[in-house]
């Protein structure tokens, strides 16, 4: 029982990175234009990633 | 006929991207609303091109919104030239007006998608806990030291998700409280904070009913549905004011030492002289200061015939310029206009749309008493069978977390936004899932005739192909709606020399050297001065003058489409503002033997009030102007993407394209998506009649419950793509 000690604030820990995870993808306008985005991997020069002001 | 050659070719005014640009400290920027981009060499087209603009420091295209957001450093670069940069490349653009850019929408959009992060969060980790000891107590090998530990982590996690991620619910049934009434939020408010509460307690007492899990779970599922439900409307209403932007107007002001300058509309004030060119339209109510033109009036009036102004004559804000220029002076500003009486109809009309009560909240009006009631009753009934004071309220407490209504709140919004998306592919838009709802109901159709049941601009209904060519030169220098459908029936071709229009008139010039003219009879020299209005007379240099006739056409399904509606029980009739001899005919060509013409839009107004108030459901379909009031007091309303911008707004539904059959179409899948939704609502009852006796008895366990509640949200859901599925089979 004693490693429950150690695993329950471990799986917890990892998923709130997750969830921080999210909300910088939300924040940083990843879903801003999905369909853009999408076409923009296939060209290096056009793939400069998340517009700086969202 | 005003209506589609709006949306040919942007106005001028709006144009001038000048006064679109804003400031953001020392850059300027500039939002455009970009045609016809789809791939990623557009991309690069479009981002290369505008970018090497010099002094342009970023060009960044989003392909899903369809906008160009373009910065620079102050004046270096010329907005104009932006846009013909683009035009050059291929994408006619339009500029959009900033403050439309950054819309409270976007906001309720992020808030929820942010609340649903969290209780995803939330409920996949309540879930790490309660799967233990659900698997503990039904093997009864975990302790109560290990089972209290892990509700106490269960509720560190749980509650905090469910208090921020329900917020959106708890303010919503709040508001809902303060009024007096109970929607759906009100038992899903009650059940959340109950069940946090109730399994709070448990824990300290050390007892076995804890329902974290279900709380933050029951949120996650709801919020899923609200999530979809917003993404929705968001959808509807970026398209639709994608619609208006591209008719977003701005006027051309004369300034006092005679030059001509560009200015938003919000800015015309009175006193102000206007430019005024052919195929712009008056952007407020005016006095023709000088020139001599004919108007567009049809989207004021619904009359399709022209009307000839000349200086001194008031003119109102809507009409369109066909022939002349014209300087007017602005007698009131914009929003003082003559289509200001017609908004504040508008309003009235939205205002008691508003009263509208949704299908779930009705169902809530019953539901919600209900279930309170069975909870209150099992809390006294088991006082009286002699249960100590804390078991009775976990009973009570039980039922109303198993009766809380997620299925219900889950079964209106699925249907509609798999309903929506399906009419979305057929180019309707739907405002909200309330329109939809009404959609169904409607017992009567109501048509505008000009522009809905017939194109709204006229074609010419035979001709001698020789004779047309000949006439075509003439044809392609004028604006004037008759001369437009002549030269699109020649195709492109010369245009003829030293061509003068006369307003009112027609137009002369020079066909093959020899003088000739395009109008009507009496500018042409023919006797015959009746039927003046859908008659074009031609007459070449010493030959007798000959006639060309046209009619506004009747949309090509218009009558199958009265049948069709006739078929399901829909009563149809015409209200239209143009003279009765032209809506008699376009009636008896449609099959419609009830209309009204020659209406103000006043009356149209009282005539859809006095039909509400006879009891009847309404459906407005119409698009001018002149329909707007009506189409906001009609119990449903559709619009043509074609239509005036008040129109548009008025309208809960706006349909693309020439059918008239997707009318018949999105009723069908409103009143399928109706029975889906009554179906589902069916099915919830039914699971809370099986769960909610049981939760009397206390035999409902926090397992018992966590998997009849999302079972039954996911039967309701499966139902609801069903309305999806069911088209394609057909």
């Amino acid at each position: 029982m004693t490693a429950m000690i150690f695993l329950i604030p471990i799986s917890l820990g990892l998923a709130f990175v997750g969830l921080c995870g999210f909300l910088w993808t939300f924040r940083s306008g990843q879903y801003d234009d999905p369909k853009g985005d999408a076409e923009r991997i296939l060209y290096d020069h056009l793939d400069e990633g998340p517009p700086a002001d969202g | 006929m005003a209506l589609t050659g709006t949306l040919d070719r942007p106005p001028h005014g709006a144009a001038d991207p000048v006064v679109f640009v804003r400031e953001a400290g020392e850059d300027r920027q500039l939002g455009l609303l970009v045609q016809g981009a789809r791939c990623a060499s557009c991309l690069a087209k479009i981002e290369k091109g505008v970018g090497a603009l010099p002094g342009v420091r970023q060009a960044r295209m989003n392909l899903t919104t369809g906008k160009l957001s373009v910065a620079w450093r102050n004046h270096d670069v010329e907005p104009a030239l932006i846009v013909e940069t683009l035009a050059r490349l291929g994408y006619p653009a339009v500029p959009f007006d900033p403050a439309e850019a950054v819309s409270r929408e976007d906001a309720e959009g992020r808030r929820l998608a942010i609340a649903l992060g969290v209780a995803g969060f939330g409920a996949a980790n309540a879930m790490m806990f309660s799967v233990p000891v659900w698997a503990g107590l039904l093997h009864q090998e975990m302790g109560e030291g290990v089972r209290t530990l892990f509700y106490w982590l269960t509720a560190l996690i749980a509650a905090p998700c469910a208090l921020f991620a329900g917020t959106t619910f708890f303010q919503s049934a709040w508001a809902s409280l303060r009024k007096g009434r109970a929607n759906m939020d009100v038992p899903i408010s009650i059940g959340v904070l109950l069940a946090i509460g109730v399994s709070l307690y448990e824990t300290a007492i050390h007892g076995r009913h804890a329902y974290f899990d279900a709380a933050v779970s029951l949120l996650f599922l709801l919020l899923i549905g609200r999530y979809l439900d917003h993404v929705l409307r968001a959808k509807a209403r970026g398209a639709a004011r994608d619609l208006l932007a591209m008719q977003a107007a701005t006027a051309t002001r004369l300034t006092r030492e005679g030059a001509m300058e560009s200015v938003a509309l919000r800015d015309v004030a009175v006193g102000d002289r206007l430019v005024i060119l052919p195929g712009d339209r008056l952007p407020v109510d005016a006095e023709v200061e000088e020139g001599d033109t004919e108007l567009d009036v049809s989207l004021l009036t619904g009359e399709t015939a022209p009307w000839r102004v000349g200086a001194g004559t008031s003119v109102q804000a809507g009409a369109i310029n066909l022939t002349g220029r014209l300087v007017v002076r602005a007698v009131a500003r914009s929003e003082d206009s003559a289509v200001a009486a017609i908004a504040r109809l508008m309003e009235a009309g939205a205002q008691t749309k508003s009263h509208y009560v949704r299908l779930a909240d009705r169902a809530a009006a019953i539901y919600v008493p209900a279930v309170h009631g069975v909870a209150a009753l099992t809390f006294v009934g088991w006082m009286i069978a002699g249960l100590a004071f804390p078991d009775a309220l976990m009973r009570a407490a039980a039922v109303l977390i198993i009766t809380c209504p997620c299925a219900l709140g889950l079964a209106a919004p699925a249907v509609q936004i798999v309903a929506s998306g399906r009419l979305f592919r057929r180019g309707v838009l739907v405002k909200s899932g309330a329109a939809l709802e009404r959609l169904a109901e409607v017992d009567c159709v109501v048509f505008d005739k000009t522009g809905v049941l017939t194109f709204g601009r006229p074609a010419l209904l035979h001709g001698d192909p020789d004779l047309v060519q000949r006439a075509a030169p003439l044809a392609r220098a004028s604006r004037h709606p008759l001369a437009k459908a002549l030269a699109s029936q020649a195709g492109p071709g010369a245009v003829a020399d030293e061509v003068r229009e006369v307003a009112g008139m027609g137009v002369e010039g020079l066909v093959d050297g020899r003088e000739a003219r395009l109008g009507r009879a009496s500018f042409v020299g023919a006797d015959n001065a009746a039927d003046a209005e859908t008659v074009l007379w031609f007459a070449i240099e010493g030959e007798t003058p000959r006639r060309l006739c046209f009619s506004d056409d009747l949309r090509v399904d218009a009558a199958a489409t009265v049948r069709a509606l006739r078929a399901r029980g829909l009563a149809v009739e015409v209200m239209s503002g143009d003279v009765a001899p032209a809506v008699r005919q376009v009636c008896e060509a449609a099959g419609i033997a009830c209309f009204c013409a020659a209406m103000s839009p006043m009356e149209k107004a009282a005539a859809i009030d006095a039909l509400v108030a006879a009891g009847h459901r309404p459906l407005m379909v119409g698009d001018g102007l002149n329909d707007a009031a009506a189409l906001a007091k009609a119990h449903a309303s559709m619009a043509p993407g074609a239509a005036a911008e008040a129109s548009q707004t008025a309208a809960d539904l706006v349909f693309q394209g020439e059918d008239l059959s997707v009318v018949v179409e999105a009723i069908d899948i409103a009143r399928a998506a109706r029975a889906r939704v009554l179906e589902n609502f069916g099915m919830a009852a039914i699971y809370n009649l099986v769960a909610a006796p049981a939760a009397v008895l206390g035999l409902v366990t926090p397992l018992i419950a966590a998997l009849a509640m999302s079972s039954s949200s996911l039967i309701v859901t499966l139902n609801a793509l069903r309305v999806g599925a069911g088209r394609r089979r057909a």
